[in-house]
Parts: C-alpha cells; structure tokens; sequence
C-alpha cells in the first residue's frame, strides 16, 4: 500500500496501538506498519508471562494465609513466654528478591506521604517486607519488563485494557494484593486474543474477582445456610457482570435480573484458609450454598445445574447483542478517540458478533480500519502509557518495580487500584487535569535525571517521534541546558503526550 | 411528619441579597455580587462539595435511633440511643456516628446540619450513573460534559477569585467544564521540577498545545498557594493514620487556597471507599474509619479557613443510599435515599431537616430502602441561592436543568 518507508505510519503504530517506540523501533517498522501490528497479534503465546512467573493465585494466597497462621502463633508464643521472639520465616518467597520500601504504599495519595515513616510492627526492630506486598512487587516487576520489552506493545496495552475492563483493586484487602497479580496473568493474559466468553468465564471466576466483589459468602436464601443461620444474597458480583463487564448500564436489564443473576451465582466461591474442600486459594464452588432451582434472567430459564447454571448465564451474556456494542465502544474510545465514531464501532461489534466474541478477529478487524489511523492524535496517553512510553524511548528495564509503581501512584493510576469496579477512566480530561499535568512535568522531571539520558537529544527525540516533531519541540530540545533536560522536554513534548 | 424544619425563616442576609438583587441586571446577577462584597466587613461566600463515592449507608452515618424498626432491621450494623451500641445524640430522634466527633462538636456550636431522607432524581442502583446524575446535576445519567459547580462558577460575575478548585490527581465531575477550574493534590514524593524545565515546557505549550498550557499553568498558581504554611500551631492538629490523614490533608490543602484572598471560593473534593457490601461495622470498622476521614476533613476545613469559616458552607454528598436490610454479608447493597452532611459557620445549624418517611415495610422504596422525601437539588439550590444569591431560573435552567419543580430548601443558611 505505501510507497517507502512510512514513519508517520509506524509513529502512529507504536504510540496509538502499542507502548511507545524505543531506539531503532520505528525504522523497523516503517516499512509496512499494519503489518508489524498483525504480526505481533498472531505471535504464538505473546500475551503469556513465561520467564520465571510469580507464584499462582493460590500459591500467592496459601503463602499469604500461611504468613497470618505464622503471625498468630508468634503472637500467642510473645504472650505466654518471655520475650524471646523466634526468627520470622517467610516462606519461600526467596525468588522474588529486595522489596525497598520506596513506592510501596499504595494509599490512593501516597505519594504526599514520601519520607513519612511506615507503618511497622511496633515491637519488630527490623520490619520483614509483608508476604503480600513482596508477592505484588514481584508481579509489577515481571509486568513491567512484559511492557517493555515487547515488540511494540499492542497485545500488552490489550492487557492492560481487559485487566481494567475486568478491574480489580488490591485496596480491597491483603488477600487481593496477593491475588491481582495472579489475576491477570492467569484469567486476562491466556484470554485476550481468544473467544470473550472465555475471558469472561476466567474473569469472574477467578478468586481475586470473587473476593473483590464479595461473592465468596454469598448464600441462596432457600439454601442450608440461608435457612438455617440467616446468611443471605450480596448482589455486587451479579450487578456488575451485568453492568460493566457485558451488557454495559442502561441496556434494559432490571433490578429483578441482578437479583436473580445473583441467586444464579450463590455458591461461587473462594476454598478459604480453612477449607476443607478444593485446594485452598482457588475457585470452589460449594453446593451447599447455592440457591436451589431453575432461575429466569433476562427473559431465559435456566434449569438448575450447580455451578454451570452460572457458566451457562455468562456464555449467554457474552453473545449478548448488548455485550458487542458495549465492548466495541470501549475499544475504540480507548484506541482511537474519546468520542468514539459510531461507523467504527458499529462495524467492531459486528465482527464481534459475526466472529462469536473473537477478540483476535476484533482487534485485527480494529487496526485493519483507515479510520483507526486516520483519527487526529487528540488523546492524551494515559500515565501508564506514559510511564513505560519514556522507559521505553530510552530503553531503561529496571529490575526493581519502586520508580513504576510511584510514577503511577502520583500520576493517580496506583498499579491495580482503581477507585471502583469501573476501572480507570480512559478519557484525556481525566488526566489532563491541572494536577494530572503538574505531576507529569515533575515525573518528567525525576525520570530525565534518573534515567539514561542520550547522547544526542535530538536522535532520541527522532527515534520516537519519526519526523512528527514540531520545529518547536526540536528546538526547544536542542537548546535545553543540559542532556536531562532534554529528556525530560521530550516527554513533556505535546508530541509525546498525545497519540 | 416534618421534624425540625425551620418554618421558611428568611434570614437578614438573604433579605439584603434580594434587595440588591433587584438593583441590579435581572439577567446573570452581574452587579449585585460586587455590591455587598465592596462594603466594608461584607461576607465573601465560599462553597465546598465533599463528594463521597460509592454510596454512604446514611441509616448509619446518621442513624435514627428513634424509629422503632430501626433496630431490627439494620441489625449488627444498628447504633441505638444509648446503652453499649450508643451513637452521638443529635436531636433525640437522629444521632450520628460515633466517627462523627468534630461533626457533631460543629452541630452544637449550630454549625453544622443533616438533611435526611434525601436523594437525587436518579432511580436506578449504577454507583457511575449515580454519581454523573450526581455531578453533572442533570436530571438523568448520559451528558456528562459539565459539572454543576462548574456551571455555577460560570453564572458567578467574572474576577480573579471566581475560579473552582479541584482536589486530587484527577478532576471530578462536578467540577469539569467550560468555567477555569484549577487543581491541587497534596506534594508527590518525587520533587517538583525545578523552574527553568517549567518555564521551557510552558513556552513549548503556548505554541504548540494552548490547552495543555493551560492546565499546568493552573496548577503552578495553585501549588504556589497551597504551599505557603498554615497560621495555625501544627502541635494542636490531631494526629491521624493512613487514609484518615490522607483526606485530613487534602481538606487542610484546599482550606488554604480558599482562604487566601484572591483564591477560589468554589472547592470540590472527593473521598472513595463508601461502597459497604461486606463487613461495613458499626463503631468499627471500614465505614467508621472512612467516615473518620470525613469528620478530620470537616476539622481541618474550620482550622484552616480561619475567618473565613463564617462564610463557608461545606456539603458532603453521595450518589445514593444503601438497603436498610442488613445483607447476607454483613454489609448493605445498593439503595436510593440516604443523609447529606452539611457544615460550616454560614449555616444555620443544629438540626436534622427531615420529611421522615419512617422504616414501616410499606413505606420503604420498592421494599428495600430508605424513600427519598427530600431532593438534593432541593438542598444544593438553595446553599447556591443563599450564597451566592443564584436567581431561581438560573438554578433550575442551567446549574440543575429541568428541575423547576424542584423547590430551593429555605434558610439553610444563616
């Protein structure tokens, strides 16, 4: 289709579609751009964390529980001997390496809270790093290099997407910071190029799920426990199935779907510490819990069938008309536009619906559309595009998490820790707040003097930016003071802040 | 039953307001703002949105202890009169949290008020629909490009200090428009950028992104203010952990810059985590330490405005109520009505202004919640048509469209 080299092309390629381009990127991928896209879509397992993965969801959570057991005993044994605390074992967490406290706290403004002391145990002179936490640092850490290291991005901003689209927050407790983890790489990333229903399965019965939206004690009135010790419903995994994971609010279900829904998943649930069923830290669904009998959700009856009445509803609502349109939507306003222009999405959620929830076909359908690329660059990038975008454009792959999670903490997007089951916004008004840019230029800033800065400014401002930097911008990068300066103007660069 | 409703007491100052009202342009109000402000001692009106997400249970930040099913049904989430599960006496009929300290310390001193029973027009249980009803002030959920306090700011006269702050790293709703609004979140642990890579990067703007420009320019005016340290002996503050000390801090930032003379006089905040599912406690527990943040904000908002707390009224508002049946989880799904929190040396306080619906089976919404009796535009229009003397058409055709039917609660301020 094009004639020579198209930079503008894989410019667009890399900052719209993937993660940013690092030195020599974009050379690589002039010559046919879509192409380079397709490319990486197609590669076998691309989405898959392979290299030394951290340890699974109920991995991460028996090393969690087994800690608490650990903690109490200790504290019994202070209780009844003389002060004379034995050694505190963690167990087998040796892989995950040094957890600095930098950028470990996650409160939703942290980072005001710089230079404070933490919170420690009052009695422990030096404080162990907390199972849970050193479990999260090491899932950031292997996120991170997965970011950067990735050819050019788009199955990990995929990632990202569906991981807020099926969002999670470790705020919720210790039991999440362990699980979101584990969350994402075991029911987002196996998932992202395969059928939705898929996905949408893993998703919702996936412990950190459960947990954050409480269905783990969720009990059918009319079951035994219902009855008999006067536990009951808790609609909040039904409610948002319905409205932000499929059909989306407003699509014509009723408060009488999210109850019955509701009753549907009574019985999906997490084997707890003391479980004496399934292995504990994974799905288990307890039939004893369950509401009895068949169940109508929007219009349909289901008979009863334990758990795979709730498989059956969620396959049902993944082909759902409404599903296609709500997805096709938020695909588009993430990719290409705030204001998402309707043929586009009209014609997404027709290959949606054509290819039975194929995300691959939707994705390749998505950057296969002239009018994906035509779009101005009018969408800020998000901090987390904008964090692994400068690491990338100066190739910096750090071994430890500490800079990523507090860029993201002060940019106001803390790594799996989104205000609400809704995620984080992807509109540009969101993060282009007075604040949101305040925070940038000091992150820009910080990341020019903390990270490599190139020899040549203005080669690096090429590598990434093609030939699309204004006059401007290159001067400006020409005659800042020093090479850090530089840097960092190349990241505050309208250019680099928008795609 | 009508508990405590001040019978339509129209207040001196809203009586000088209407006066200069009508010697002045019947059209925006332009005129009659700058009037009463140039005397001498005249009040300068502030204004503070405390938005707080995920739905407060409002039977247990402000519990009514003196409904006879109130016990049963809230069950362990329950507070009662008196005795092991007492919550802070407010009228004999409504008490409030135990969290609620400073809160109820500010209703005796007539500084502070509840409106309970209140909802907005929006019917359904989606915490975002709720909260962009909530904040764009529509009737409905689906236009979300401006905020009510932004569209407030741009029916106020046109000056340096007619400028709204947001708090936080991103801008809220309520807040976002057409009208300057800057921002400020409490200082990051990575330094700020020294002033010459700021003034390169506002020069680049001005060329080549005016809007991005325009932002960070918001912000470097803001920070400059926030920054300049408190008259107050920061040995007296009380000290706080975590999240509670997080929003003290974000109340105590913006209290400063609505303090300052030529500073915003329109704030809005947000505080997250009142979605109670599961475990939501009573004295204890995650709504208690929540609503402890809430009552440090409330603290440091009368600490830190100094003299200007007189002028002020802070409203803390949230996108529904939560069931009055306790849930299977010892938590509480989602409802409709619930309380609003009002605070603040303008207002004329002390009082719990309730239509009470009661908690009879019957009289619950749809079976399940508290039913709404009060409308919080109801509320809102009338803190913005006693502080800053808002015309009734302007509030119903432009800060809360279609809502003429909706009639401005009377006197709430002093």
């Amino acid at each position: 289709m094009t004639i020579g080299p198209d930079l503008a092309g894989a410019v667009t390629a890399f900052n719209r579609f993937g993660f940013g381009a690092r030195p020599g990127d974009l050379a690589a991928a002039a010559g046919d751009p879509r192409g380079f896209l397709l490319e990486e879509l197609w590669t076998a397992n691309v989405a898959l964390i392979r290299d030394r993965p951290p340890p699974s969801g109920p991995a991460a959570l028996q090393a969690y529980y087994l800690d608490q057991q650990r903690k109490r005993a200790e504290r019994m044994s202070m209780a009844m001997a003389p002060p004379k605390a034995p050694p505190p074992v963690v167990p087998s967490m040796a892989p995950l390496g040094p957890a600095p406290p930098e950028g470990a706290s996650m409160t939703p403004m942290a980072a005001g809270q710089s230079g404070a002391p933490r919170e420690a145990a009052p009695e422990s002179p030096k404080p162990q790093p907390q199972v849970e936490q050193a479990l999260f640092r090491a899932e950031a850490v292997a996120r991170l290099q997965k970011q950067l290291q990735a050819r050019l991005g788009l199955v990990e901003r995929l990632v990202a997407f569906w991981s807020n689209h099926f969002a999670v927050s470790v705020a919720k407790s210790a039991e999440l910071r362990a699980a979101a983890g584990p969350f994402e790489r075991e029911a987002i990333r196996p998932n992202v190029l395969g059928k939705f229903a898929a996905l949408l399965r893993a998703a919702e019965s996936h412990p950190a799920m459960i947990l954050y939206l409480d269905n783990q004690n969720s009990v059918g009135p009319n079951a035994p426990p219902g009855l008999f010790a006067g536990k009951g419903l808790n609609e909040n995994l039904a409610r948002e199935i319905l409205e932000l994971h499929t059909l989306g609010v407003g699509s014509g279900y009723t408060q009488a779907d999210v109850t019955e829904f509701a009753r549907i998943l009574t019985g999906w649930s997490v084997a707890g510490p003391e479980s004496e069923a399934g292995a504990i830290g994974s799905f288990l669904f307890k039939p004893n819990w369950h509401e009895p009998g068949q169940r109508t959700l929007l219009g349909k009856t289901y008979a009863e069938a334990g758990a795979e009445q709730g498989r059956a509803a969620l396959d049902d609502l993944a082909r759902h008309r409404a599903t296609a349109g709500h997805i096709a939507t938020k695909l588009v306003r993430h990719f290409v536009a705030d204001d998402p222009p309707a043929d586009l999405v009209d014609a997404l959620a027709v290959k949606f619906r054509d290819s039975d929830g194929d995300l691959a076909v939707v994705v390749s359908a998505l950057v296969a559309d002239d009018r994906a690329w035509r779009a101005k660059p009018t969408k800020i990038r998000s901090p987390l595009e904008f964090v692994v975008g400068a690491a990338r454009a100066t190739d910096y792959v750090p071994s430890d998490p500490g800079l990523y999670l507090q860029a993201l903490n002060l940019l106001g997007m803390p790594l799996w820790r989104p205000a609400g089951p809704n995620g984080f916004s992807d509109l540009s008004d969101a993060w282009s707040s007075p604040e949101g840019m305040k925070s940038r230029l000091d992150l820009a800033w910080f990341m020019g003097q903390r990270m490599h800065a190139p020899a040549d400014p203005l080669a690096a401002m090429k590598a990434v930016l093609g030939d699309t930097a204004s006059g401007e911008t290159s001067e400006a990068i020409t005659r800042a003071e020093s090479r850090e300066q530089a840097l960092a103007l190349l990241f505050m660069a309208p250019e680099f802040q928008r795609r | 039953m009508i508990r405590n409703r001040s019978e339509l007491a129209i207040s001196r100052r809203a009586l000088v307001r209407a006066a200069g009202a009508l010697g002045a342009s019947a059209l925006c109000g332009a005129g009659f703002w700058s009037a009463p402000a140039s005397a001498a001692g005249a009040r300068d009106p502030r204004l503070v949105v405390v938005i707080l997400r995920g739905a407060v249970d409002g039977l247990s930040a402000i519990p009514p202890v003196g409904d006879p099913d109130y016990a049963a049904l809230h069950g362990d989430l329950a507070f009662a009169a008196s005795g092991e599960r007492a919550a802070l006496p407010l009228d004999g009929f409504f008490a409030a949290h135990p969290s609620l300290v400073a809160f109820r310390r500010m209703y005796d001193q007539k500084h502070a008020a509840v409106v309970h029973a209140v909802a907005t027009g929006y019917r359904d249980r989606s915490h975002f629909d709720g909260q962009d009803v909530l904040e764009s002030g529509n009737p409905k959920p689906g236009r979300t490009e401006s905020g009510w306090l932004n569209r407030t700011l741009g029916a106020l006269p046109a000056s340096a200090s007619r400028r709204a702050l947001g708090v936080g790293a991103t801008a809220p709703l309520i807040i976002r428009g057409p009208a300057p609004a800057l921002g400020w979140a409490p200082p990051g642990g990575v330094g700020p950028a020294n002033s010459d890579l700021t003034e390169r990067v506002l020069d680049l703007y001005a060329h080549r992104d005016p809007p991005l420009g325009q932002q960070l320019s918001a912000a470097l005016a803001a920070e400059k203010v926030a920054s300049e340290s408190s008259s107050g002996d920061p040995a007296r503050k009380p000290h706080y952990g975590g999240a509670v000390e997080q929003m003290r801090l974000a109340a105590e930032g913006a209290a400063r810059l609505l303090a300052a003379p030529d500073g915003p006089r329109i704030a809005a905040l947000a505080f997250d985590g009142f979605d109670t599912h599961q475990n939501e406690g009573a004295a204890q527990g995650v709504l208690a330490q929540r609503l402890q943040g809430l009552d440090a904000a409330f603290d440091a908002f009368e600490t830190d405005l100094g003299d200007a707390w007189a002028d002020t009224v802070v409203v803390a508002i949230t996108e529904f109520g939560r069931t009055v049946r306790v849930n299977g989880t010892h938590g509480t799904d989602h409802g409709t009505a619930t309380a609003a929190l009002l605070a603040g040396g303008a207002l004329a306080g002390g009082r719990v202004i309730a239509d009470w619906p009661s908690l009879k089976a019957e009289r619950l919404y749809e079976g399940r919640d508290l039913y709404p009796t009060a409308d919080l535009r109801g509320v809102l229009k009338g803190l913005l048509a006693d502080q800053f003397g808002l015309s009734s058409k302007t509030l119903s055709e432009v800060i809360f469209p279609d809502s003429a039917g909706v009639a401005p609660m009377k006197a709430l301020v002093a």
